[in-house]
This record gives structure tokens, C-alpha cells and sequence, in this order.
């Protein structure tokens, strides 16, 4: 018979628990997402000014898509660059 | 029941086109981006044209907006910098058309956009207006 100490796991077992992530549009009550604060919109994106994907900012389908929108809008309007380097 | 719904539906589509052909009016919001070389007069008088504009196609200005001399994040037309304008407008659905030919010709505009205000965009740049800080201030990670 297996004792305790014993048995082993095919996975490893998760031990640190990450803080859940939660879409902050949702939780602020936010419905409209402006595209002319660029400064705002720089929190989605990575250091070349790419868009950050949701698995890392944690948005909601919904409000990503908003996002994107309103990124794609600012680029337009030279408040954000298309590419860049060190954009933070 | 199911006869009852059949019935009200088309009507209800019926009543929301007839709204719409009496000139329903929309908000919308126009940036301009303007050559840098404009002087202060010029930079007013043209934000004056197209304001004026606005309301002689009977359409009415909510807010208008000079954001003055603002660096680009990457130059257009070789240049560097460039003099915003922003206005907030309600006017029918055919007006963009004409304003969009009317700032096509004048060669001091380096670009616009038009964007189609939903309720919330409506709200949000009316709360912006009257100083209360904006809820996006507060959405940190």
C-alpha cells in the first residue's frame, strides 16, 4: 500500500495563487472609451505601440474591442504612433 | 400571443423610419488636424467657417473645442506639429457628406475624422466639459 508521501501527480499542483484578473471597464462602470486621451490608451499598449492582447490586460471581449477601436481612432489622428520604439 | 407580436413588430420598424426621414438628428464629433503655418486669426476664422457651417444646414454646435498647438506622433505632410480642433455637433445624417467635400477643399486641413456619438460618448464629453474628473482618470491596473 502507497503511503502518504508517497504518491505522486501526473501535473504539477498549482501552489501560488494569482490574484483573479477582472475587465476594469466593467468594474468602474465605464461605457465609453475615449480616443483622444492618448494617455490613457497607452495602458494597452506594449512598448513598440502595439495592442496588448486581453489575456494580459484582463479586458472583456466587449470593452477590448472598444479599445481597439478607439486605439486605431487615435493613430488616425497622430495621438498615438502607428510604430514606434520606447513609447513608455 | 405569437399572433399578437407578429402584428406590433412591423409597425414598431414602420414608426422608427419615418422618425429617421423627418431628419433625425445625431451627435457627432469632428476632429480637424490644421497646418501649423496658420495664423491665430486664420485658425479662428476657420474653426468660425465650419461652425457656421454646422448651423446653416440646420445642425447646432454643442462644443467646440481648440486644443491649439500639439506636437504629432509622427509627421504628416513633413510636418511636426499641427493645430487641433475638436466640435461636438448635432445634425442629420446628410450633413457629414457636404462638410466632408467642404474640408477636403480647404488645404489648411491636414486631416479630420468624424466619429458618431453613442449616449455614453454623449455623457462622457458632457461631464468632461463641466470639470468633473473623468471616470477613465480612475481605471488604473
Amino acid at each position: 500500500m502507497a503511503r502518504a508521501n508517497e504518491i505522486k501527480y501526473l501535473t504539477a499542483i498549482k501552489t501560488d495563487n494569482r490574484p483573479k484578473k477582472y475587465c476594469r471597464f466593467r468594474k468602474m462602470g465605464i461605457h465609453y472609451i475615449d480616443y483622444k486621451d492618448g494617455e490613457f490608451l497607452k495602458k494597452f499598449l506594449n512598448e513598440q505601440g502595439k495592442l496588448l492582447p486581453r489575456r494580459i490586460t484582463g479586458n472583456s471581449l466587449k470593452f477590448q474591442r472598444k479599445v481597439s477601436q478607439a486605439v486605431k481612432k487615435a493613430r488616425q489622428m497622430a495621438i498615438l504612433p502607428y510604430v514606434t520604439d520606447l513609447l513608455k | 400571443m405569437e399572433v399578437f407580436t407578429y402584428l406590433c413588430s412591423p409597425l414598431k420598424k414602420a414608426d422608427h423610419l419615418i422618425i429617421h426621414k423627418n431628419g433625425k438628428m445625431n451627435n457627432y464629433e469632428l476632429m480637424v488636424i490644421f497646418t501649423p503655418v496658420l495664423s491665430d486669426d486664420e485658425y479662428k476664422a476657420a474653426q468660425k467657417k465650419y461652425e457656421s457651417f454646422v448651423k446653416e444646414n440646420g445642425g447646432e454646435v454643442v462644443n467646440s473645442k481648440p486644443w491649439e498647438l500639439k506636437s504629432l506622433a509622427y509627421p504628416i505632410a513633413k510636418k511636426t506639429t499641427g493645430l487641433y480642433w475638436v466640435m461636438e455637433y448635432k445634425a442629420p445624417s446628410s450633413f457629414n457628406e457636404k462638410l466632408k467635400i467642404q474640408l477636403l477643399r480647404d488645404e489648411s486641413v491636414m486631416r479630420h475624422m468624424f466619429t458618431i456619438l453613442d449616449k455614453y460618448a454623449v455623457e462622457y464629453n458632457a461631464k468632461k466639459r463641466s470639470g468633473v474628473s473623468s471616470v477613465t482618470e480612475n481605471a488604473e491596473v
